[in-house]
């Protein structure tokens, strides 16, 4: 049993409105000083593997559902 | 009949599959597009072509000539718009939905369903199908959910079906409405090799034709693009939806352009007639 962290990111140099709104917002909120702010997506998946096989399942995950590699990279961790 | 080792068809023998899942909510609106070309279309649940349900309701992909993906949503797009839907769709069906498109039969995606078709690989296709996307439908540049009529400009050579009844040049209404409809790809070269294969299709204009970016162009697509189809030309994906531009009483301007008809017809009757000349 084995509980993944698998985090989804925009590739570098891909706009991010999400990202940019969400700093505008909080500038507006009267939040100074704040140099960047970038979206992500965060999924934390329990499986019944363990070890490499379990980081294997998940770099599966992501290359048939969780990321589309023209604009999103990932990275898996165990936790 | 045959033609060329093609058959032709009457319009109400064509038999189109209008596929949804959990959350599609435009197949309604797209079933009546083809219906009003005269068409046979039917709406159909994924889990009806994977063998699920009773058997009554079981049907197969194979039977039908022409499939659309509707618009709206699809299993709340999480992850990514469309994401969930093409996963689903290429897990169950990645092979019968394949040889749908090699054998040319019209496939068209309308929003959710064209953020489907990039999703599954089969467009934008310019070095084949693909088992992962080329292409993707990012976040607006305004970040937000644009949603108005848009103007469009007929851009194919001839090599899409579902405009063959559209003038090239031409500029027709469809209204948007997406939050993710930016067209962009990692190839430099994405728009010209899309230029050179004759597989752009509609480009974002103003109402006079011209190219004019935002708001006209409501999501910051790469060269203005709304709509592109793959190199074969049989399968179409757009952003705006010509099925929500049938009657001429929708259009916004509809008291002073005195049209018999919306502008998204053409679309479904362009592909009628490219089954049933």
């Amino acid at each position: 049993m084995a509980v993944a962290e698998i985090r989804i990111e925009l590739k570098k140099g891909v706009a991010d409105p999400e990202g940019q709104n969400t700093k505008k917002a909080l500038e507006l909120l009267g939040f100074e000083g704040i140099s960047s702010v970038r979206s992500m997506k965060f999924f934390q998946v329990e499986l019944d593997l363990e070890g490499d096989e379990a980081v294997q399942a998940c770099e599966e995950m992501c290359r048939k559902l969780l990321a589309n590699p023209v604009i999103q990279s990932y990275s898996v961790q165990l936790k | 009949m045959e033609n060329n080792g093609v058959k032709r068809m009457r319009p109400e023998e064509i038999k189109v599959c209008v596929l949804r899942i959990e959350g599609t909510n435009c197949e309604e609106e797209t079933h009546r597009a083809f219906a009003a070309v005269g068409c046979s279309p039917e709406m159909v649940h994924l889990n009806q072509l994977t063998g699920h349900g009773a058997a009554s309701a079981r049907r197969s992909l194979e039977d039908y000539d022409a499939l659309a993906f509707p618009g709206g949503f699809s299993a709340g797009d999480y992850v990514r718009a469309g994401a969930i839907f093409a996963a689903r769709a290429k897990s169950a069906l990645g092979k019968e939905i394949k040889d749908f498109v090699v054998a040319e039969k019209p496939v068209i995606g309308i929003c959710n369903g064209f953020q489907i078709l990039v999703e599954l690989g089969l467009l934008p296709a310019t070095d084949g199908i693909s088992d992962v996307p080329t292409a993707a439908l990012f976040t607006n540049d305004s970040g937000r959910f644009e949603c108005r009529p848009t103007y469009l400009r007929n851009e194919s050579r001839g090599k899409c079906i579902f405009t063959k009844k559209i003038g090239r040049g031409r500029t027709v209404m469809f209204p948007s409405a997406h939050a993710e409809g930016k067209l962009m790809s990692a190839d430099r070269r994405f728009v010209d090799r899309l230029e050179d294969n004759d597989q752009v299709v509609f480009r974002y204009v103003s109402p006079d034709g011209r190219s004019a970016g935002y708001p006209w162009n409501p999501n910051g697509s790469a060269s203005d693009i709304a709509g592109i189809c793959n190199p074969a030309g049989n399968v179409l994906g757009l952003m705006p939806h010509p099925e929500r531009a049938l009657d001429a009483y929708t259009a916004p301007d509809w008291t002073r352009r005195h049209k018999k008809e919306g502008d998204g017809l053409a679309v479904f009757r362009s592909m009628v007639e490219s089954l049933s000349p």
